[in-house]
């Protein structure tokens, strides 16, 4: 059997969907560090765009199919009839398939309700067609903009040559060409034949419009999909069918890495529906087929009832014995021992010998799991030599290669569908469901098959958050001002976690971290903010705690701990960006005028380049007695009521106010829901929380009234909103936990802490 | 076994009766509208409409639901005819963010204002407490369920 290779784990993890260095910003120019009126800047930008550099063109030109259809780039495609724009990037719920069409249609100058959206088939033209590190919007901005400007601008080409008149004379609006002075209309659906056989200009010569004159961006949309979604019509890679299809399901060992000794198939293969059974060796590779058991059946009950059936005597010499409650007690150990010290600026030994007042603390979390809405699956027909795939993927591009070598193909035989996905959060980045599916199909040529992985599947073969321990020391001097700061932490993940352009780097004058990494087998994937989600938490409590400790205002000493305004690093956090954004927050939550009996906490976070703060305002019931944790210890049960969380977000301009604003109201959900009480253990390997019976999220009842402000001093190119919102709800709620009742938080989820929410 | 989804009476012969009523409407009536989350009744993903009253379809055997009328997502209206208020409402507020929850979403408050024509937020909030939105848009689920109220009465 085929010995898994765990080495390369860390290394799928996408160098783009890491927190700081690779920020999304870091491969865009910063942005004007020079001061610009208003009014120079929107020239700036209007002329240079948002400076991103991007691999790719989007000029290249597109050979219309037949005379009549204006296509000047991959985009964009115009003809008598309408008016088609295509989406490049998967659709996970971060609403891309709606605000990157925006892009184009506003400097296309389009009525929005003249377009028809259609989802990117996969090719090299559109760019990057992934959805991770909220990276979709920054990295459209400029290509998508100058698409559709090159388009128009070629349409009022085609119409003053038709009216031979100058084209500095024409102007446009809602799918139209004007000639003002001699009152002349014609539509771009008429112009389309014309346009067609205009020549494209170079990039440098295209007019773009006056940001003043945007008439679509920033407005509220509502999602392309929305009419689909709300008739039920098939959209989701679940939805696929096809003649003649058949359903699949894959059985791994519970504990990952073990391989198949022996299996029931004989007995599986008499029972009613079933068309096939076998076993797959696995490619090994963990993250793309696991050895198992496969079985296909006429319908996807059938095939559950197999897999239920299914008996296989697993060989678990090489598989995980993962252990959370013995990695609980060697990670206390561990964060009281000298770890390997990444950072080391001053002198923290001396700053905590001479300041008294003083602050510690044990954080940690547990891991989590995506838990996508949309179980894991994927469509697949082998047929000739050649494998199709439909699929719910983050990473369409990314998954192919390894889906072809799955199949034992080469890639160039993979045509890849993109489908709608029922939630991403970092699941689908990997495509482990895909190759999985390309394996089974070629198995059985000639069959299309649906892989469909059960709930259960899903959470038990999650690329997992991955949890992590920190034993914090920090120093305040005799104003209070944060001058020591020593960050100890053990996690599995080898990341360092604190990197130059995110807090404490630059802001505490004396501070030391350090890391041990400690073994786990089972698989780590990037989960919504990987790295932020939890150190967002982690270091914003502490901040809290300084501020306790030095006897002062939270908010003050934020703002203190920021400073004056800079850029920590190129492409980086900027302190003037924080600040106004901790300001708002507080001032727009009543941080001064605190309702009674109520506890307010503010946090903020960078991360993704987007720069947020928000304030939570809670109220704490009494102690009811004591409850059992996970951990077996026993602790005060106590409810919490989270009235309201106001938010304040600078991602620079916004596209769709609409989706802009349900992406932050998601993120304090998700926040909320995630340090409430999710958490994933495993014993023996095995993963102890396999469905949402155990895996316990936020219901409607518990959802807190969220108060959205967008911040846009016109400086700055648009960033994703997927998920920097995340980061800073779990340290709000925390500090106003305590501001409510003098309780401090440390572990996430917080119903370790006896916690539960009402 | 016969059964009446949205209207139309289906043949099932052939089908074990043990089937859930979501693999039968997925597989078999290529109803896909409704989805599969969990299995065990715990998302609502899978709701429908049994008569006047909301079930998770994911748990209920195709055999129970007899001379019953079974409504899905795509039976509020169809391909040509205009939104219902309560469709309406989700496009107007834009609810969606991934979307896979929502069939379940609109169904199950499809089923409260049958009952209750005109619901507090409480009473949203106890109809809808069986159905998961992973992407978090509560309050907007629950800011359409309002519109729609108002549009039907």
């Amino acid at each position: 059997m085929t010995t898994l290779d765990y080495s390369d784990i860390g290394k799928v993890i996408p160098r783009v969907l890491r927190e700081d260095e690779t920020s999304p910003v870091a491969f865009a120019e910063p942005p004007p560090l020079v001061k610009l009126d208003r009014r120079q800047f929107l020239k700036l930008t209007g002329l240079v765009g948002g400076g991103l550099m991007l691999s790719f063109s989007p000029l290249r030109k597109v050979r219309a199919q037949d005379g009549t259809v204006f296509s000047p780039n991959v985009f964009v495609k115009i003809d008598a009839e309408g008016i088609l724009l295509y989406a490049p990037n998967p659709e996970i719920g971060q609403g891309v398939k709606t605000s990157l069409p925006m892009m184009l249609a506003e400097e296309l100058d389009v009525a929005w309700e003249d377009v028809r959206v259609v989802q990117a088939p996969i090719d090299t033209a559109f760019g990057s067609q992934f959805a991770g590190g909220s990276m979709s919007t920054p990295m459209a901005w400029e290509p998508l903009r100058a698409a559709g400007a090159t388009a128009r601008n070629m349409l009022v080409e085609a119409a003053a040559q038709k009216w031979q008149v100058s084209a500095d004379t024409l102007s446009t609006q809602d799918s139209i060409v004007k000639h003002t002075s001699s009152g002349r209309e014609i539509s771009y659906r008429e112009l389309a034949a014309d346009a067609a056989k205009v020549t494209v200009p170079p990039r440098e010569s295209i007019k773009f419009k006056d940001p003043k004159q945007y008439r679509l961006l920033g407005q509220r949309i509502t999602g392309v999909d929305n009419d689909a979604i709300v008739r039920g019509k098939p959209l989701f890679g679940i939805d696929q069918s096809l003649p003649g299809l058949k359903y699949a399901v894959y059985q791994k060992c519970p504990a990952i890495g073990g391989t198949v000794k022996s299996a029931n198939l004989n007995e599986i293969k008499q029972m009613p529906g079933v068309l096939q059974a076998g076993v797959l060796a696995g490619t090994g590779n963990a993250m793309e087929v696991l050895p198992g058991v496969f079985i296909i059946a006429e319908s996807t009950w059938a095939a559950f009832q197999a897999k239920r059936a299914l008996q296989v005597e697993w060989d678990e010499n090489n598989a995980s014995k993962d252990s959370w409650s013995e990695t609980v007690t060697q990670a206390k150990k561990l964060v009281e021992q000298a770890g390997n010290r990444t950072v080391d600026i001053g002198d923290v030994d001396t700053a905590f010998a001479a300041n008294e007042k003083q602050a510690e603390g044990l954080y940690k979390y547990f891991f989590v799991s995506h838990a996508p809405l949309e179980p894991q699956n994927c469509t697949a027909l082998f047929k000739d030599g050649e494998l199709e795939l439909w699929a719910p993927t983050q990473t369409p591009g990314w998954g192919m290669g390894p889906a072809a070598s799955a199949a034992g193909i080469d890639q160039a035989k993979v045509k890849l569908n993109q489908l709608r996905c029922g939630g991403g959060f970092g699941r689908r980045l990997y495509n482990d469901f895909m190759c999985e599916a390309a394996a089974i199909a070629a198995s059985v040529p000639g069959t299309p098959i649906k892989l469909q992985w059960t709930r259960e599947d899903d959470i038990s073969y999650d690329l997992f958050r991955g949890g992590g321990f920190h034993k914090l020391r920090g120093c305040v001097d005799e104003q209070g001002k944060i001058v020591g700061w020593h960050n100890r932490h053990a996690t599995f993940t080898g990341d360092q976690g604190i990197g130059s352009g995110q807090f404490p780097m630059g802001m505490v004058d004396n501070l030391r971290v350090e890391h041990t990494g400690m073994d786990w087998k089972h698989r780590f994937g990037a989960w919504r903010a990987p790295g932020s989600n939890v150190f967002g938490f982690v270091l914003m409590s502490f901040v809290h705690e300084l501020a306790h400790a030095g006897g002062r205002d939270h908010r003050d000493v934020l703002l203190e701990v920021l400073g004056e305004e800079r850029q920590l690093h190129r492409g980086g956090m900027h302190t003037g960006r924080a600040a106004a954004c901790v300001k708002l927050a507080t001032e727009k939550a009543g941080w001064t005028n605190k309702k009674e009996g109520r506890g307010l906490g503010v946090a903020f976070y960078y991360s993704h380049a987007g720069h947020i703060a928000e304030v939570a305002e809670v109220s704490v019931g009494d102690v009811e007695g004591t409850v059992t944790n996970r951990q077996g210890e026993s602790v005060q049960k106590r409810s919490l009521k989270v009235h309201k969380v106001t938010v304040a977000a600078d991602v620079g301009p916004i596209i769709n106010l609409s989706g802009a604003e349900n992406q932050v109201q998601g993120s304090v959900v998700d926040g909320l829901s995630t340090m409430m009480d999710l958490a994933i253990t495993f014993e023996n390997g095995r993963v102890q929380e396999t469905n949402f019976d155990k895996y316990r999220m936020l219901r409607m009842a518990e959802t807190p009234e969220v108060d959205v402000h967008f911040i846009d001093t016109g400086e700055h190119s648009p960033t994703g909103l997927g998920e920097p919102a995340f980061p800073p709800l779990a340290p709000a709620v925390g500090n106003a936990i305590f501001d409510a009742c003098g309780y401090r938080v440390r572990t996430l989820p917080i119903s370790e802490e006896g916690f539960y929410l009402v | 076994m016969k059964v009446s989804v949205n209207n139309t009476t289906h043949d099932l012969t052939g089908i074990d009766p043990s089937t859930p009523l979501l693999w039968v409407l997925r597989d078999h009536l290529n109803l896909v509208g409704t989805k599969f989350g969990c299995g065990i009744s715990q998302c609502g993903a899978c709701t429908v409409l049994i008569d006047d009253t909301a079930v998770k379809s994911c748990m209920y055997p195709i055999s129970a639901v007899g001379e019953k009328d079974v409504t899905t997502i795509e039976g509020l209206a169809s391909d040509d005819e205009e939104l219902t208020p309560l469709q309406q409402a989700w496009v107007d507020i834009d609810v969606a963010q991934c979307g896979y929850c929502q069939a379940g979403q609109i169904m199950a408050t499809e089923a409260l204002l049958r009952e209750n024509p005109n619901p507090t937020d409480a009473d949203i909030d106890t109809a809808l407490a069986g159905n998961l939105c992973r992407c978090g848009t509560y309050l907007r689920v629950r800011a359409a369920a309002k519109v729609a109220a108002k549009h039907r009465s």
